[in-house]
Protein backbone atom coordinates (compact mmCIF):
# COMPACT_ATOMS: atom_id res chain seq x y z
CA UNK A 1 0.00 0.00 0.00
CA UNK A 2 2.83 2.38 0.94
CA UNK A 3 4.55 1.62 -2.36
CA UNK A 4 1.30 2.37 -4.23
CA UNK A 5 1.04 5.74 -2.55
CA UNK A 6 4.68 6.54 -3.37
CA UNK A 7 4.19 5.60 -7.02
CA UNK A 8 1.04 7.70 -7.21
CA UNK A 9 2.77 10.67 -5.59
CA UNK A 10 5.70 10.38 -8.02
CA UNK A 11 3.25 10.29 -10.92
CA UNK A 12 1.48 13.40 -9.61
CA UNK A 13 4.81 15.21 -9.20
CA UNK A 14 5.85 14.17 -12.72
CA UNK A 15 2.58 15.37 -14.23
CA UNK A 16 2.57 18.60 -12.26
CA UNK A 17 6.16 19.10 -13.41
CA UNK A 18 4.80 19.05 -16.92
CA UNK A 19 2.51 21.94 -16.00
CA UNK A 20 5.27 24.08 -14.55
CA UNK A 21 6.76 25.20 -17.87
CA UNK A 22 3.36 26.51 -18.94
CA UNK A 23 2.88 28.39 -15.71
CA UNK A 24 6.42 29.72 -15.51
CA UNK A 25 6.57 30.44 -19.22
CA UNK A 26 3.41 32.52 -19.00
CA UNK A 27 4.72 34.37 -15.97
CA UNK A 28 8.01 35.07 -17.67
CA UNK A 29 6.25 36.43 -20.74
CA UNK A 30 4.13 38.61 -18.50
CA UNK A 31 7.14 39.98 -16.73
CA UNK A 32 8.90 40.88 -19.98
CA UNK A 33 6.78 42.92 -22.27
CA UNK A 34 8.15 45.24 -24.97
CA UNK A 35 6.24 48.11 -23.42
CA UNK A 36 8.10 47.61 -20.17
CA UNK A 37 11.36 47.18 -21.97
CA UNK A 38 10.85 50.52 -23.69
CA UNK A 39 10.31 52.26 -20.42
CA UNK A 40 13.89 51.57 -19.42
CA UNK A 41 15.77 54.83 -19.65
CA UNK A 42 17.72 55.08 -22.87
CA UNK A 43 19.99 57.66 -21.42
CA UNK A 44 22.56 57.75 -18.75
CA UNK A 45 21.38 58.72 -15.34
CA UNK A 46 21.20 62.47 -15.11
CA UNK A 47 24.38 63.89 -13.71
CA UNK A 48 24.46 67.37 -12.45
CA UNK A 49 26.57 69.66 -14.57
CA UNK A 50 28.53 70.78 -11.57
CA UNK A 51 29.88 67.29 -11.02
CA UNK A 52 30.87 66.64 -14.61
CA UNK A 53 31.86 70.02 -15.97
CA UNK A 54 35.56 70.49 -16.18
CA UNK A 55 37.31 73.73 -15.39
CA UNK A 56 37.18 76.47 -17.99
CA UNK A 57 39.36 75.62 -20.86
CA UNK A 58 39.58 76.13 -24.38
CA UNK A 59 40.91 78.50 -26.94
CA UNK A 60 42.38 81.52 -25.30
CA UNK A 61 42.84 84.82 -27.04
CA UNK A 62 42.81 85.43 -30.74
CA UNK A 63 45.78 86.84 -32.54
CA UNK A 64 48.11 83.91 -32.35
CA UNK A 65 49.36 82.45 -35.55
CA UNK A 66 48.22 79.18 -36.93
CA UNK A 67 50.66 76.43 -36.02
CA UNK A 68 49.38 73.65 -38.22
CA UNK A 69 46.67 72.54 -40.55
CA UNK A 70 43.78 70.20 -40.12
CA UNK A 71 45.35 66.84 -39.47
CA UNK A 72 43.31 64.98 -36.84
CA UNK A 73 39.78 63.62 -36.94
CA UNK A 74 38.16 62.44 -33.73
CA UNK A 75 35.47 59.87 -34.48
CA UNK A 76 32.87 59.29 -31.80
CA UNK A 77 30.82 56.10 -32.08
CA UNK A 78 27.92 57.14 -29.85
CA UNK A 79 26.55 55.27 -26.83
CA UNK A 80 28.15 51.98 -25.72
CA UNK A 81 28.45 50.10 -22.46
CA UNK A 82 25.10 49.88 -20.73
CA UNK A 83 23.65 52.43 -23.15
CA UNK A 84 22.75 50.64 -26.40
CA UNK A 85 21.20 53.72 -28.03
CA UNK A 86 18.45 52.98 -30.54
CA UNK A 87 17.34 49.36 -30.69
CA UNK A 88 15.85 47.54 -33.64
CA UNK A 89 14.55 44.15 -34.60
CA UNK A 90 16.64 41.06 -33.93
CA UNK A 91 18.70 42.68 -31.20
CA UNK A 92 20.04 45.44 -33.44
CA UNK A 93 21.85 48.01 -31.28
CA UNK A 94 22.97 51.46 -32.33
CA UNK A 95 26.05 51.18 -30.09
CA UNK A 96 27.32 48.14 -32.06
CA UNK A 97 26.45 49.48 -35.49
CA UNK A 98 28.20 52.81 -35.04
CA UNK A 99 31.44 50.98 -34.21
CA UNK A 100 31.30 49.38 -37.65
CA UNK A 101 30.60 52.77 -39.25
CA UNK A 102 33.45 54.27 -37.28
CA UNK A 103 35.91 51.59 -38.38
CA UNK A 104 35.01 52.19 -42.01
CA UNK A 105 35.28 55.96 -41.59
CA UNK A 106 38.68 55.59 -39.92
CA UNK A 107 40.03 53.65 -42.89
CA UNK A 108 38.61 56.16 -45.38
CA UNK A 109 40.03 59.11 -43.44
CA UNK A 110 43.46 57.53 -43.07
CA UNK A 111 43.47 57.01 -46.82
CA UNK A 112 42.97 60.79 -47.10
CA UNK A 113 46.02 61.37 -44.91
CA UNK A 114 44.29 62.19 -41.62
CA UNK A 115 45.25 60.86 -38.22
CA UNK A 116 42.18 59.38 -36.60
CA UNK A 117 41.32 58.93 -32.96
CA UNK A 118 38.20 57.13 -31.76
CA UNK A 119 36.47 57.97 -28.49
CA UNK A 120 35.86 54.29 -27.94
CA UNK A 121 37.12 51.09 -29.56
CA UNK A 122 34.87 48.56 -27.88
CA UNK A 123 31.71 48.34 -25.87
CA UNK A 124 32.55 50.97 -23.30
CA UNK A 125 30.74 54.23 -22.64
CA UNK A 126 32.95 57.23 -21.96
CA UNK A 127 31.09 60.25 -20.64
CA UNK A 128 29.99 62.95 -23.05
CA UNK A 129 32.61 65.28 -21.60
CA UNK A 130 35.35 62.68 -21.92
CA UNK A 131 34.48 62.29 -25.59
CA UNK A 132 34.67 66.05 -26.12
CA UNK A 133 37.91 66.19 -24.15
CA UNK A 134 39.58 63.93 -26.68
CA UNK A 135 38.95 66.52 -29.41
CA UNK A 136 39.62 69.48 -27.13
CA UNK A 137 43.06 68.15 -26.28
CA UNK A 138 44.13 68.02 -29.94
CA UNK A 139 45.20 70.80 -32.27
CA UNK A 140 43.98 70.91 -35.88
CA UNK A 141 41.01 68.68 -35.21
CA UNK A 142 37.48 68.06 -36.37
CA UNK A 143 34.98 65.99 -34.38
CA UNK A 144 32.41 63.65 -35.90
CA UNK A 145 29.89 61.84 -33.71
CA UNK A 146 28.17 58.90 -35.39
CA UNK A 147 24.58 57.84 -34.69
CA UNK A 148 21.85 55.56 -36.01
CA UNK A 149 18.34 56.93 -35.55
CA UNK A 150 15.19 55.23 -34.26
CA UNK A 151 13.05 56.95 -36.85
CA UNK A 152 13.31 58.53 -40.26
CA UNK A 153 13.38 57.38 -43.84
CA UNK A 154 15.61 54.27 -44.01
CA UNK A 155 18.61 54.66 -46.27
CA UNK A 156 19.04 58.38 -45.66
CA UNK A 157 21.69 60.21 -43.67
CA UNK A 158 21.45 63.55 -41.90
CA UNK A 159 24.18 65.83 -40.65
CA UNK A 160 23.57 68.09 -37.66
CA UNK A 161 25.48 71.02 -36.27
CA UNK A 162 24.92 72.72 -32.94
CA UNK A 163 22.29 75.45 -32.75
CA UNK A 164 23.26 79.03 -32.00
CA UNK A 165 24.14 79.95 -28.47
CA UNK A 166 26.19 82.77 -27.02
CA UNK A 167 29.87 82.20 -26.36
CA UNK A 168 29.91 84.32 -23.20
CA UNK A 169 33.65 84.43 -22.77
CA UNK A 170 34.79 85.41 -19.33
CA UNK A 171 37.14 88.23 -18.47
CA UNK A 172 40.11 85.89 -18.92
CA UNK A 173 39.27 85.34 -22.57
CA UNK A 174 38.62 81.69 -21.80
CA UNK A 175 35.52 79.97 -23.16
CA UNK A 176 33.81 77.87 -20.54
CA UNK A 177 33.59 74.13 -21.10
CA UNK A 178 29.84 74.07 -21.49
CA UNK A 179 30.01 76.58 -24.36
CA UNK A 180 33.16 75.31 -26.02
CA UNK A 181 31.47 74.91 -29.41
CA UNK A 182 30.39 78.56 -29.66
CA UNK A 183 33.51 79.94 -31.43
CA UNK A 184 33.40 77.08 -33.94
CA UNK A 185 29.74 77.28 -34.98
CA UNK A 186 30.44 78.85 -38.37
CA UNK A 187 33.15 76.33 -39.19
CA UNK A 188 30.93 73.48 -38.00
CA UNK A 189 28.14 74.64 -40.31
CA UNK A 190 30.50 74.80 -43.28
CA UNK A 191 31.84 71.34 -42.50
CA UNK A 192 28.30 70.04 -41.99
CA UNK A 193 27.09 71.41 -45.31
CA UNK A 194 30.04 69.92 -47.19
CA UNK A 195 29.65 66.47 -45.62
CA UNK A 196 25.87 66.54 -46.07
CA UNK A 197 26.36 67.49 -49.71
CA UNK A 198 28.59 64.46 -50.19
CA UNK A 199 26.10 62.20 -48.41
CA UNK A 200 23.13 63.43 -50.41
CA UNK A 201 24.90 62.34 -53.60
CA UNK A 202 25.24 58.79 -52.33
CA UNK A 203 22.01 58.43 -50.34
CA UNK A 204 18.95 59.66 -52.17
CA UNK A 205 16.34 61.35 -50.00
CA UNK A 206 18.96 62.81 -47.68
CA UNK A 207 18.86 66.59 -47.18
CA UNK A 208 21.20 68.73 -49.25
CA UNK A 209 22.49 70.79 -46.34
CA UNK A 210 23.16 70.25 -42.66
CA UNK A 211 20.52 70.99 -40.05
CA UNK A 212 20.85 72.65 -36.67
CA UNK A 213 19.96 70.71 -33.54
CA UNK A 214 20.84 71.09 -29.87
CA UNK A 215 22.99 67.96 -29.77
CA UNK A 216 24.47 67.73 -26.30
CA UNK A 217 27.68 66.05 -27.47
CA UNK A 218 28.52 68.95 -29.80
CA UNK A 219 28.12 71.74 -27.25
CA UNK A 220 31.27 70.95 -25.27
CA UNK A 221 33.52 70.33 -28.26
CA UNK A 222 36.12 73.01 -29.03
CA UNK A 223 36.57 72.15 -32.70
CA UNK A 224 34.47 72.06 -35.85
CA UNK A 225 31.98 69.36 -34.87
CA UNK A 226 29.15 67.53 -36.61
CA UNK A 227 26.78 64.71 -35.80
CA UNK A 228 26.06 62.21 -38.58
CA UNK A 229 22.84 60.23 -38.09
CA UNK A 230 21.99 57.28 -40.33
CA UNK A 231 18.33 56.21 -40.68
CA UNK A 232 17.43 53.89 -39.09
CA UNK A 233 17.15 50.83 -36.87
CA UNK A 234 13.65 50.31 -38.28
CA UNK A 235 15.16 48.34 -41.19
CA UNK A 236 14.27 44.65 -41.04
CA UNK A 237 17.76 43.41 -41.78
CA UNK A 238 20.88 44.69 -40.06
CA UNK A 239 22.77 44.14 -43.31
CA UNK A 240 20.81 46.99 -44.90
CA UNK A 241 22.51 49.39 -42.51
CA UNK A 242 25.93 47.76 -42.67
CA UNK A 243 25.86 48.11 -46.46
CA UNK A 244 25.60 51.88 -45.99
CA UNK A 245 28.82 52.09 -43.95
CA UNK A 246 31.36 52.35 -46.83
CA UNK A 247 29.33 55.06 -48.56
CA UNK A 248 28.91 57.03 -45.35
CA UNK A 249 32.62 56.64 -44.55
CA UNK A 250 33.72 57.82 -48.00
CA UNK A 251 31.38 60.82 -47.89
CA UNK A 252 32.71 61.86 -44.47
CA UNK A 253 36.32 61.47 -45.61
CA UNK A 254 35.77 63.37 -48.86
CA UNK A 255 33.85 66.08 -47.03
CA UNK A 256 36.53 66.61 -44.40
CA UNK A 257 39.24 66.65 -47.06
CA UNK A 258 37.29 69.34 -48.95
CA UNK A 259 36.85 71.26 -45.70
CA UNK A 260 40.58 71.32 -44.92
CA UNK A 261 41.44 74.53 -46.86
CA UNK A 262 38.42 76.32 -45.36
CA UNK A 263 39.55 75.34 -41.88
CA UNK A 264 43.12 76.37 -42.45
CA UNK A 265 42.07 79.79 -43.74
CA UNK A 266 39.68 80.51 -40.88
CA UNK A 267 40.48 82.95 -38.05
CA UNK A 268 39.04 80.54 -35.48
CA UNK A 269 41.57 77.88 -36.45
CA UNK A 270 44.38 80.44 -36.52
CA UNK A 271 43.53 81.47 -32.97
CA UNK A 272 44.20 78.00 -31.64
CA UNK A 273 47.25 77.74 -29.42
CA UNK B 1 -5.07 2.21 -3.64
CA UNK B 2 -6.15 -0.30 -6.25
CA UNK B 3 -4.58 -0.35 -9.68
CA UNK B 4 -7.96 0.68 -11.14
CA UNK B 5 -8.09 3.89 -9.03
CA UNK B 6 -4.49 4.61 -9.74
CA UNK B 7 -5.16 4.37 -13.47
CA UNK B 8 -8.17 6.64 -13.12
CA UNK B 9 -6.14 9.16 -11.16
CA UNK B 10 -3.37 9.15 -13.73
CA UNK B 11 -5.82 9.52 -16.59
CA UNK B 12 -7.50 12.36 -14.73
CA UNK B 13 -4.19 14.13 -14.21
CA UNK B 14 -3.22 13.58 -17.83
CA UNK B 15 -6.49 15.16 -18.90
CA UNK B 16 -5.80 18.06 -16.55
CA UNK B 17 -2.41 18.59 -18.16
CA UNK B 18 -3.94 18.58 -21.65
CA UNK B 19 -6.65 20.99 -20.52
CA UNK B 20 -4.03 23.24 -18.93
CA UNK B 21 -1.92 23.20 -22.08
CA UNK B 22 -4.94 24.44 -24.03
CA UNK B 23 -6.15 26.86 -21.39
CA UNK B 24 -2.90 28.58 -20.37
CA UNK B 25 -2.21 30.30 -23.71
CA UNK B 26 -5.79 31.61 -23.65
CA UNK B 27 -5.34 32.77 -20.07
CA UNK B 28 -2.05 34.42 -20.96
CA UNK B 29 -3.69 36.36 -23.80
CA UNK B 30 -6.47 37.47 -21.47
CA UNK B 31 -4.00 38.65 -18.85
CA UNK B 32 -2.02 40.55 -21.48
CA UNK B 33 -5.21 42.17 -22.76
CA UNK B 34 -6.19 43.11 -19.21
CA UNK B 35 -2.72 44.57 -18.61
CA UNK B 36 -3.02 46.68 -21.76
CA UNK B 37 -6.44 47.91 -20.70
CA UNK B 38 -5.09 48.72 -17.26
CA UNK B 39 -2.18 50.60 -18.82
CA UNK B 40 -4.58 52.60 -20.99
CA UNK B 41 -6.76 53.31 -17.96
CA UNK B 42 -3.76 54.52 -15.99
CA UNK B 43 -2.74 56.73 -18.88
CA UNK B 44 -6.27 58.09 -19.10
CA UNK B 45 -6.35 58.72 -15.36
CA UNK B 46 -3.02 60.50 -15.52
CA UNK B 47 -4.26 62.65 -18.36
CA UNK B 48 -7.42 63.51 -16.47
CA UNK B 49 -5.37 64.50 -13.44
CA UNK B 50 -3.05 66.71 -15.40
CA UNK B 51 -5.44 68.01 -18.02
CA UNK B 52 -6.40 71.56 -17.34
CA UNK B 53 -9.99 72.29 -18.09
CA UNK B 54 -10.82 75.57 -19.78
CA UNK B 55 -11.13 78.39 -17.30
CA UNK B 56 -14.52 79.15 -18.72
CA UNK B 57 -16.17 76.31 -20.62
CA UNK B 58 -18.42 78.82 -22.33
CA UNK B 59 -15.46 80.72 -23.66
CA UNK B 60 -15.49 81.22 -27.42
CA UNK B 61 -13.27 78.88 -29.35
CA UNK B 62 -10.16 80.21 -31.03
CA UNK B 63 -8.13 78.76 -33.83
CA UNK B 64 -5.17 76.93 -32.31
CA UNK B 65 -2.15 75.67 -34.23
CA UNK B 66 -0.67 72.37 -33.17
CA UNK B 67 2.53 71.09 -34.75
CA UNK B 68 2.78 67.40 -35.53
CA UNK B 69 4.90 65.44 -38.00
CA UNK B 70 4.22 65.73 -41.70
CA UNK B 71 2.65 62.72 -43.36
CA UNK B 72 4.49 63.41 -46.61
CA UNK B 73 7.92 64.72 -45.68
CA UNK B 74 10.40 63.06 -43.36
CA UNK B 75 11.53 65.01 -40.32
CA UNK B 76 9.25 67.99 -40.92
CA UNK B 77 6.53 69.51 -38.74
CA UNK B 78 3.28 70.86 -40.14
CA UNK B 79 0.62 72.88 -38.33
CA UNK B 80 -2.87 71.53 -37.78
CA UNK B 81 -5.51 74.09 -36.85
CA UNK B 82 -8.18 73.15 -34.32
CA UNK B 83 -10.78 75.24 -32.49
CA UNK B 84 -10.26 75.26 -28.71
CA UNK B 85 -11.84 77.32 -25.90
CA UNK B 86 -8.51 78.74 -24.78
CA UNK B 87 -8.05 80.76 -21.62
CA UNK B 88 -6.70 84.30 -21.72
CA UNK B 89 -4.32 83.42 -18.93
CA UNK B 90 -1.02 82.44 -20.58
CA UNK B 91 -0.23 79.64 -18.12
CA UNK B 92 -3.65 78.02 -18.44
CA UNK B 93 -3.54 78.58 -22.16
CA UNK B 94 -0.13 76.91 -22.45
CA UNK B 95 -1.37 73.93 -20.42
CA UNK B 96 -4.40 73.61 -22.66
CA UNK B 97 -2.46 73.64 -25.91
CA UNK B 98 0.30 71.35 -24.64
CA UNK B 99 -2.20 68.83 -23.28
CA UNK B 100 -3.93 68.85 -26.65
CA UNK B 101 -0.57 68.42 -28.37
CA UNK B 102 0.24 65.48 -26.07
CA UNK B 103 -3.12 63.88 -26.79
CA UNK B 104 -1.82 63.56 -30.33
CA UNK B 105 -3.21 63.80 -33.84
CA UNK B 106 -5.89 61.52 -35.26
CA UNK B 107 -3.21 59.66 -37.18
CA UNK B 108 -1.02 58.33 -34.38
CA UNK B 109 1.85 57.80 -36.84
CA UNK B 110 2.26 61.57 -36.91
CA UNK B 111 2.84 61.88 -33.18
CA UNK B 112 5.90 63.76 -32.08
CA UNK B 113 5.49 63.06 -28.36
CA UNK B 114 5.00 59.68 -26.67
CA UNK B 115 1.37 58.81 -25.83
CA UNK B 116 2.11 58.14 -22.18
CA UNK B 117 3.88 61.47 -21.57
CA UNK B 118 2.04 64.04 -19.48
CA UNK B 119 2.55 67.70 -18.67
CA UNK B 120 2.93 67.83 -14.89
CA UNK B 121 3.26 71.58 -14.44
CA UNK B 122 3.87 74.73 -16.41
CA UNK B 123 5.31 77.98 -15.07
CA UNK B 124 5.86 81.31 -16.79
CA UNK B 125 8.40 83.76 -15.39
CA UNK B 126 7.95 87.52 -15.88
CA UNK B 127 10.81 87.63 -18.43
CA UNK B 128 8.94 85.24 -20.73
CA UNK B 129 10.85 82.11 -19.71
CA UNK B 130 8.53 79.14 -19.48
CA UNK B 131 9.33 76.03 -17.46
CA UNK B 132 7.51 72.97 -18.71
CA UNK B 133 7.70 69.98 -16.39
CA UNK B 134 6.87 66.68 -18.08
CA UNK B 135 6.47 63.18 -16.72
CA UNK B 136 9.34 60.71 -17.06
CA UNK B 137 7.69 59.12 -20.06
CA UNK B 138 8.79 62.05 -22.21
CA UNK B 139 12.40 60.99 -21.63
CA UNK B 140 11.95 57.24 -21.53
CA UNK B 141 9.44 56.81 -24.37
CA UNK B 142 10.66 59.35 -26.92
CA UNK B 143 12.51 57.31 -29.57
CA UNK B 144 16.24 57.72 -29.11
CA UNK B 145 17.77 59.79 -31.90
CA UNK B 146 18.66 63.34 -32.85
CA UNK B 147 15.84 63.64 -35.37
CA UNK B 148 13.08 62.24 -33.16
CA UNK B 149 14.17 64.20 -30.10
CA UNK B 150 14.51 67.41 -32.08
CA UNK B 151 11.03 66.93 -33.56
CA UNK B 152 9.60 66.38 -30.08
CA UNK B 153 11.04 69.62 -28.71
CA UNK B 154 10.30 71.59 -31.88
CA UNK B 155 6.65 70.53 -31.83
CA UNK B 156 6.34 71.89 -28.28
CA UNK B 157 8.24 75.10 -29.06
CA UNK B 158 6.41 75.86 -32.30
CA UNK B 159 3.01 75.16 -30.76
CA UNK B 160 3.78 77.55 -27.90
CA UNK B 161 5.11 80.11 -30.38
CA UNK B 162 1.90 80.00 -32.37
CA UNK B 163 -0.56 79.98 -29.47
CA UNK B 164 1.05 81.56 -26.40
CA UNK B 165 2.92 84.68 -27.52
CA UNK B 166 4.04 85.56 -23.99
CA UNK B 167 6.45 82.60 -24.00
CA UNK B 168 9.85 83.72 -25.25
CA UNK B 169 11.93 80.70 -24.31
CA UNK B 170 11.32 77.38 -22.68
CA UNK B 171 13.12 75.15 -20.23
CA UNK B 172 12.14 71.48 -20.13
CA UNK B 173 12.23 69.55 -16.87
CA UNK B 174 11.54 65.85 -16.44
CA UNK B 175 9.57 65.10 -13.28
CA UNK B 176 10.84 68.30 -11.71
CA UNK B 177 14.48 67.54 -12.47
CA UNK B 178 16.92 69.09 -14.91
CA UNK B 179 18.13 66.40 -17.32
CA UNK B 180 21.27 66.46 -19.40
CA UNK B 181 19.51 65.12 -22.49
CA UNK B 182 16.01 64.20 -23.57
CA UNK B 183 16.64 60.61 -24.71
CA UNK B 184 20.42 60.55 -25.06
CA UNK B 185 20.99 63.26 -27.65
CA UNK B 186 19.11 66.52 -27.35
CA UNK B 187 20.54 68.99 -24.86
CA UNK B 188 18.10 69.90 -22.06
CA UNK B 189 20.56 71.92 -19.98
CA UNK B 190 19.71 75.20 -21.66
CA UNK B 191 16.49 76.89 -22.73
CA UNK B 192 14.91 76.64 -26.17
CA UNK B 193 13.98 79.72 -28.15
CA UNK B 194 10.21 79.83 -28.60
CA UNK B 195 9.41 83.30 -29.77
CA UNK B 196 11.90 85.77 -31.16
CA UNK B 197 9.33 88.56 -31.36
CA UNK B 198 8.59 90.88 -28.41
CA UNK B 199 5.87 89.65 -26.08
CA UNK B 200 2.35 90.40 -27.26
CA UNK B 201 -1.01 90.42 -25.56
CA UNK B 202 -2.85 87.12 -25.80
CA UNK B 203 -5.15 86.69 -28.70
CA UNK B 204 -8.70 87.75 -27.97
CA UNK B 205 -11.21 84.95 -28.32
CA UNK B 206 -13.35 84.86 -31.45
CA UNK B 207 -10.87 87.01 -33.32
CA UNK B 208 -8.72 86.05 -36.20
CA UNK B 209 -5.47 84.72 -34.81
CA UNK B 210 -2.42 86.91 -35.20
CA UNK B 211 -0.42 85.91 -38.24
CA UNK B 212 2.50 83.65 -37.46
CA UNK B 213 5.56 83.73 -39.64
CA UNK B 214 6.04 81.20 -42.41
CA UNK B 215 3.69 78.37 -41.39
CA UNK B 216 5.29 76.19 -44.00
CA UNK B 217 6.15 73.64 -41.38
CA UNK B 218 9.73 73.46 -42.59
CA UNK B 219 12.22 74.09 -39.84
CA UNK B 220 14.92 76.50 -40.76
CA UNK B 221 18.00 76.31 -38.58
CA UNK B 222 18.66 80.01 -38.36
CA UNK B 223 15.32 81.25 -37.15
CA UNK B 224 13.18 78.37 -36.03
CA UNK B 225 12.04 78.01 -32.48
CA UNK B 226 13.32 75.03 -30.62
CA UNK B 227 16.95 75.99 -30.98
CA UNK B 228 19.01 76.04 -27.83
CA UNK B 229 19.52 79.41 -26.26
CA UNK B 230 21.55 80.56 -23.35
CA UNK B 231 22.90 77.38 -21.84
CA UNK B 232 23.02 78.01 -18.17
CA UNK B 233 26.31 79.37 -17.09
CA UNK B 234 28.07 77.08 -14.70
CA UNK B 235 30.75 78.44 -12.45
Amino acid sequence: MLLDVQITLRSVVFLLGGLLPFVLGGAALESFSPARAQTQPATQAPVSQSTQAQPGIVPPVAGQTQRGGLSVVVLDPAHGGTDPGARGAGGMRESDLVLEFSDQARRALEAQGFRVRQTRQGNDDPSLDDRSAMANAQRGTVFVTLHISSTGLPGTVRVYTMTDFPAAAGTTGMITWDRAQAPFLDLSRKLGDIVQGQLSQSFKGSPSSAQAAAVRQLRTTAAPAIAVEVSSVTVEDRADLVRMAPGVADAIARGIAAFRPIYEASPAASALP
Amino acid sequence: MTPRWRTRLLVGLALAVVAAAIYFPILRRRVQRAARLQQQSEEQARRELTLTLPANPGQPRVKTKLFWASSTEDGVLVPTTVDLPLSDDPVLRAKQVLNTLLAGPVDTELRTLPPDAALLEFYLLPDGTAIADFSEALATSTPSGIQSEQLAVDSIARTLEADVPQVQRMKILIHGQEMETLAGHLDLMGTFVVNTKPSQAPEKPAQTPAPTPAPSGKLTPGSAPGKLAQPEHKP
